[in-house]
Formats: structure tokens, sequence, C-alpha cells
């Protein structure tokens, strides 16, 4: 056994992994099923001289952690559903400006309070258009404790380089599952650092996409240069315009840094689904039973595969794309009453019959709920 | 072994079920096998019943919850009758002696765990650990070794000795088989 | 404007939005003033604001700007400070931005005793929207949302920053600017959480829905109705009514947000 080997909970891996990718400051409020990550951030983080603050509600917190990234820290907040509904005005502040931060929402049960205890992942379309406007944003999603640590890690490096907010979407199952872990050595991480303004620069304008890259290089409160940040749509000096030209170029630019990386940022796994049938797409703790199931039922010899996201947002459009006709049916199993599922319908243009296994009762979709559904499909076919 | 063994551990809110949980799972980790460990729970933090679920393997482990347990420990009647129905034909059911032994379809242990705890210890807040002593030697799930060590990294500084007494008497209640 | 002051400004941005006769410039103008008074250095001072009028002036000023959500300036300002203790934090905000939709944030910024000096340009009524009643509209007003006569009671924001824990409590008006310079460069200078009420004309909206006549008048008016603190002291409950009393309402001492978790810090690093 590696002597790094321990048992480790959803939470507590994503706050090593937020401290390993260089988090060192957390601004938020208590809620379940988040709590832990909020309590051991308060803990680690001054070990390591970074800042730690409960505020006042949720809002508050959301609009701490963007001035905490504008001095240059990476920061961080957690929530679950009915915080993460608060957050989401400056949520959208953080895209317009660019701000890089992780926002983490534990799903539980909704709407409004819901069941605070229990498991869902009705907060996928929320998370992707939770604020208003059209605006950029990455959604990732661990399905083991591990891949909490290494998602977190993830989501502050894709913060970082797109000068986007990232948002972990775990649900209650993951965050509060303890599992082996074997935390890897901090050297072999790679950390991605936000690109600064070039010393050369004269006249810095905040907003000015220097490298055609389309992600301006992005100075710090402090560091010397003064410039203007603000929720107004601005021009590349960081000032308010309502110029049309303007407005487009911003927008457009805001869109096209994410949608022309896709092949960067979008990461999911394919479990044979080379000779499959019957694909499920999943993601979460949800992926976990449709894992068990795609075994049980290769073992009985059924083709039947999986695609399990790793990104929610942007969707994995040529995962879907890629399939081989031999597919007949796509199954969408997640815990909700239907949200992913019309992203996949879109994304399949009619090459394949696609439904939905819809779990929102607080429980997490089984293994056998899962077979029984691939069997109700075959049968259809 | 089986390839994946599921246990359930269940009492009531309070009788530090879940710590227990958490203490199996690493002393399976420490045997060198992966272990996810879970548990539900109510919105009061005391009382009620609870569980903790355990689920150890020597591969990976997938499906993360437990559905029908290979070993179910109940400390209380109410949570007995809560969980006993759906075990695996071939699953053992260790209960508390207070409990009236029911007629059920597999077998069942019955071990005076609270009773040692009072009796050995003086303390009836570490019947949790006597369980999990009995519940190692009974089922031979993980090793003695590795439950001592991962009860001694767990309990709280200054009851290492109350907790290592508590844990020998459980493993001599599940060897007294 | 005096040469020496053109460095803190922007000024390629001016002229500024505000309607002629709007008091809020002469407001900035006094922020300046104080920090070019007390020698601040220009390049550790982070301006932040929320939404409203007054929340636009950071927009001319040459310093670290940041112009957030409504209401939000404090909360944005607060992780400010904390994640860059160096920075000298001034929040520039309204009366309906601070009292109303940020009313959370103002109590709790004080109640930590955080150091950031916040400076509401008071006009008594939401001017970008165009005239409707805040929490400091006095009661009895009217304005665009209330047709009949404003039946809200008003805050008195100094009495609300003193209790929720702010150390420094002043207020000042756009008629008594040397003075109010005064009150800045004390806020400024203080460790702690500060509050400047800024009492500020809006002729376009207050001042038209209530008859107030010209921005001159209106500058009289406030001459008129303001007190002293000493003065205020020796007058009844029913002399005072309707008046607004100026000066330093409160100064304390206290352990600063920032210094206290730096030692934070210190303590969970010991032993390591």
């Amino acid at each position: 056994m590696s002597s790094k080997a321990r048992l480790m909970q959803g939470n507590e891996a994503c706050v090593e992994g937020a401290i390993a990718a260089g988090m060192r400051f957390y601004a938020g409020y208590p809620i379940t099923p988040s709590t832990e990550i909020a309590e051991l951030s308060a803990e680690m983080l001054p070990k390591v001289g970074g800042k730690f603050i409960q505020m006042e509600d949720e809002i508050a917190s959301m609009g701490a952690v963007i001035g905490a990234s504008l001095t240059g820290l990476k920061a961080m907040t957690a929530t679950s559903g009915p915080g993460f509904s608060l957050k989401q005005e400056n949520i959208g502040f953080a895209s317009l400006t660019e701000v890089p931060c992780v926002i983490v929402n534990v799903q539980r049960g909704g709407p409004s309070t819901g069941l605070p205890t229990l498991p869902a992942q009705g907060d996928v379309m929320q998370a992707r258009w939770g604020t208003h406007g059209d605006h950029p944003i990455i959604v990732l999603s661990p399905s083991y404790v591990k891949e909490v640590y290494e998602l977190t890690i993830r989501a502050f490096n894709l913060s970082e380089k797109y000068r986007v907010p990232c948002i972990l979407l775990m649900d209650e199952v993951v965050a509060h599952m303890r599992e082996k872990v074997e935390l890897p050595d901090p050297s072999t991480i790679k950390i991605i650092n936000r690109k600064k303004p070039d010393p050369s620069i004269v006249n810095y304008e905040p907003y000015r996409d220097y490298d055609g890259d389309g992600i301006p290089p992005m100075a710090s409160f402090g560091e010397g240069i003064p410039f203007h940040v603000t929720g107004l749509i601005h021009d590349v000096t960081g000032f308010p315009s309502t110029n049309a030209k303007v407005t487009e170029a911003l927008i457009t630019r805001l869109m096209k840094k994410i949608y022309d990386n896709l092949d960067d940022i979008v990461d999911y796994e394919c479990i044979s689904v080379e000779d499959a049938e019957t694909v499920i797409i999943s993601f979460g703790s949800t992926a976990r039973s449709v894992l068990r199931a795609v075994h049980l039922m290769r073992q009985e010899g059924h083709k039947i595969g999986m695609i399990r996201l790793k990104t929610i947002w942007p969707f994995a459009y040529k995962a879907i794309q890629n399939l081989s006709s031999a597919v007949k049916n796509l199954i969408v199993a997640e815990m909700n009453f239907g949200q992913l599922v019309e992203t996949v319908r879109a994304s399949a243009g009619g090459r394949f019959e696609v439904s939905g296994l819809n779990k929102f009762n607080g429980e997490l979709i089984t293994p056998d709920e899962v077979i029984a559904k691939v069997k109700e499909v075959m049968g259809r076919a | 072994m089986g390839e994946r063994m599921e246990i359930r551990l269940s009492g009531s809110g309070g009788q530090g079920l879940i710590l227990a949980g958490i203490i199996l799972a690493e002393a399976a980790i420490l045997d060198g096998k992966n272990a996810v460990q879970s548990q539900s729970y109510g919105p009061e933090a005391r009382g009620g019943a609870s569980r903790a679920e355990v689920i150890i393997s020597e591969s990976s482990i997938d499906y993360p919850k437990v559905t029908k347990p290979d070993i179910l420990l109940a400390l209380t009647e109410e949570a007995l009758m809560k969980y006993k129905d759906n075990l695996k034909p071939d699953g053992v059911i260790i209960i508390d002696s207070s409990i009236k032994k029911p007629e059920l379809p597999v077998k069942i242990i019955s071990l005076p765990i609270i009773e040692t705890a009072q009796n050995r210890t003086g303390k009836v807040i570490v019947a949790n650990i006597v369980a999990l002593g009995a519940l190692t030697t009974a089922t031979k799930i993980v090793s003695k070794e590795s439950t001592e060590k991962a009860v001694m990294d767990r309990v709280p500084k200054g009851t290492e000795e109350l907790n290592k007494k508590a844990l020998y008497s459980g493993f001599e209640l599940g060897e007294s088989l | 404007m005096r040469k020496e002051l053109e460095k803190y400004f922007r000024t390629e941005k001016l002229p500024h939005i505000w309607c002629p006769g709007c008091s809020h410039g002469i407001l900035t103008g006094a922020v300046v003033r104080a920090i070019d008074n007390l020698k601040l250095d220009q390049k550790k001072i982070c301006i932040v604001s929320g939404i409203g009028c007054s929340s636009r002036a950071p927009g001319y000023l040459n310093f670290y700007t940041l112009h957030t959500t409504h209401g939000r300036a404090l909360a944005f300002a607060t992780g400010i400070k904390l994640a860059n203790p160096d920075l000298k934090v001034i929040v520039l905000t309204g009366d309906g931005d601070c009292a109303a939709i940020g009313g959370n944030h103002f109590i709790h910024a004080a109640r930590r005793n955080i150091d950031i000096t916040t400076i509401v340009f008071n006009n008594s009524i939401y001017g970008m929207t165009s005239g409707q009643y805040s929490p400091m509209t006095p009661k009895g007003s009217y304005a665009t949302t209330a047709p009949y006569g404003n039946i809200d009671r008003n805050f008195d924001l100094c009495k609300l920053a003193q209790s929720a824990g702010a150390t420094y409590v002043a207020r000042g008006t756009v008629y008594h600017i040397p003075q109010l310079i005064k009150i800045i460069e004390k806020a400024l200078q203080h460790k702690g959480f500060s509050l400047v009420d800024a009492v500020s004309i809006c002729p376009t909206y207050f001042g038209r829905k209530n008859k107030m006549g010209s921005p001159v008048k209106m500058m009289e008016f406030i001459r008129d109705v303001s007190i002293p603190i000493k003065s205020a002291e020796k007058l009844s409950k029913e002399e005072l009514a309707g008046k607004i009393l100026i000066g330093e309402f409160y100064e304390e001492q206290a352990p600063e947000y920032t210094e206290e978790y730096a030692k934070v810090i210190e303590k969970s690093q010991e032993g390591d």
C-alpha cells in the first residue's frame, strides 16, 4: 500500500485540490451539503498564508471572491442550490469582467429549500444559464473523490487560463462519501496561473486582446497600474460603452475564447462504446451506477457502453457526433426531471433514439434501474 | 472474501456508527483494499435511526451505495427492523444482545456489545468501538492490526486507552464465537 | 480644478454624466481633496462602488477602480481589503445602494470593523432610475413611486452604522465642504470601518418632485436645516424635526478585521 493512500471525503478532496491549485482566498456562507468545504478551508488556508472569511450571505461571498481575485489571489466559494441561486448575479459579473474564480455547487434536491441532505443533479441548466445574458462558463462534474481533487485543480487552471468563472458541479453523494485516495506528489501537478501584462506594454488596457487569443492579460489591483473594472459593457480600456460594435466585439470574444478551445476544455470518458448498440450518457455519482450496470450487462453479453462527462459545459458535442452508426439508442441518466437530455437530443441530430433515465426523489439512481431502462429501450427497438 | 463486500452499520444517532464506518473503511485501506464509506442522516444530530455504509473491495468500486449487505450490524431494535430484510442469502447480522433475536433466513449473531462497553470500560459511549472489534473478528473482513491502527488514528487524543480497551473487548466477543 | 488635483482624475473621461446642478461632482472633489491633503499613495488606493449615480464616480478617478453590482460594493471591497490589506479601500455608494439593497453588507462590514472608508452620496432618492424613494427619503416627501407622499420612515445611517459596530461615524453636507473634507480626511486616517454620510442634492428628481426650486435653493435649504451636533444637544425633539445633524458622531479605536486575521494566520502556523 502506498503511504499516501487515505480515506478522504469528497468535500475534503475539494479543499485539498484547491490549495494544491493555489487557492489563497475563500469566502462562503454555511449551507448543507457543502459546509465541510468552508470548515476545512477555514482551518487550512491560514496555514498556507491564505485568507478565509465567512460572509453575511451568499451574494457577499461571491462578491468577496471576485474582489480577492482582482488583487491576484486565486479564490473559491462553495455552496448548494439555494446559495447558487443567490450567487448568480455576481457570477455574471465575473463572466463579463473576466475575473477568474471557482464556484463549487454541491447539488441537493430542489427547487427552493428542497431536500437539503439528499442528492440531486437538478442544477445542470442553472449552472449553464443561471445568470442573465449571454455569457461564457465552464462546468466540471466529478464522479469519484479522487476526481474531485483533480477537477478542483482543473477548475482553477481553466478559470485562470481563460479568465472565466469555473463551476465545480458536485452532488451530495460524491461530496459526502469517503473513498480511498492517493494524492499525487505536488511537484507533478500542473498549475496554470493567469496571464499577466507584459512589462513592455505602455498604457495597459485591461480588456485589449494583445495576444490575439481572446484572453486579455490581467493586472492586479495593487500592482501599480491603475485600471477600471465595470459590470457595464465596456471597451478595451475597461470603460463603459453602449456602442453596438464594441458590444458585439466584447460578447463575441467572451464566447469565442471558450468555444474556440473546446478540444482543450471538454473532457469525457468513453467506456465500451466501440461496438455498443446502446450508450448511456451520465456524470457525477450517477455515472457510477451506470458503470456498474454496464459491467453487469456486458457480462450477460449486451452491447452496452457509456460516456461519462467530466465537463458538462461546454457540452461534449463531439462525443455524441463521433459515435458510430452501430449505436441505436442513447440514454441520458441524470438525477433530475430531464435536463441534459435535451442537449444530447440536439447533438444527436436525429441519428439516434434519445431517452432519459430520470430520478428526482432524493435517491441515487441504482444499477438495477439503469439495467431496467436499457432493457426497456432495447425491447422497444 | 468476495469481490465486493457491503457492510451496513445501524443504530441510533449519537452511537458513533459513522465514526465506526470511517474506521472500518480506513482499516480496509490499511489492508491494501479499496473502500467507500457513506452515510445517511436526517436533520437531527442526535437520536433517530442512523446508518453508515462501507463497501470493501479488492478492485475499484463503482456503485458507491449498499444494496444488499453482506454484513449488517444493528445496535437498536428500530434499526434492525428497518434494515433486516434485504441481506444477501449468505449474509450475516450482528445484533446487540439487548435486542430480541428475530426469525430470519440469514445467520444472526447476538453479542452483548453495549453491556460489554458498560462493564469493561464503564462507558457506553464506546459501544461503537466494541462493535467494530466484534465485527472484525467475527467476520474477518479486515485484519485486527489494521483495525487497531485505524482506531488509534481516529479517536480523540486522551481517549486512546479507553478505546483500545473497548476494541480488545470487542475482539474477544467476536473470537468467542 | 486645481492643477495638482488633475492627476487623480481620468480627465479624458470628463465631462461626467451627472445632471446640471447635481452635487455628486462636489462630493467627488471633496474625496480627491482629502486624499491630496493627506498625500496618500495613489498607487495604494482602491475605490469601489455599487450601482447608481454616485457609483459612477470611480470611473472618473485615477486609481484601481471597481464598479460592481447593485448594493454589493462593500462585499467586493471586503474581499479586496482582506486579500491585500496594504490597499487603502474606499467605497463610494449612494443612499439606495448602501442602505436598501446593500444594507446587509453595510451592517456586517461595520460589525467586522474592517478598514474600509464608506462615503455615502446621500441625495435621498434613486436618481439613476429617475426618482424613486429610497430608505433615506424623508417621510412625507414625494417620489415617482410615492405619488401620494412617502409613508416609509427613513434610516438615520449614522445611528445604524454606530450600532452595527462602525468605529468612525460622521455626517457632512455639500454645502459645508471644508468641514466635509476634514471629515473625509479623518475617516481615511481612521483604522477600522468608517462611515461618512455625505448629504447631497438631486435637483432633477428629488428637487422637482418636492418643488424645492433651483439647485441654489436646494443648497440654501441644506444650509438652513443643518445643525452642528453640539448645538443640537440643547434642542428639543420638536425643534430637531426635519434638521440635518452634522459633525462627528462617534469615534473609537477597536481591533481591525484584517489585523485580527493576521493573528489567525500566526496562530494557525504555531507549532508547524
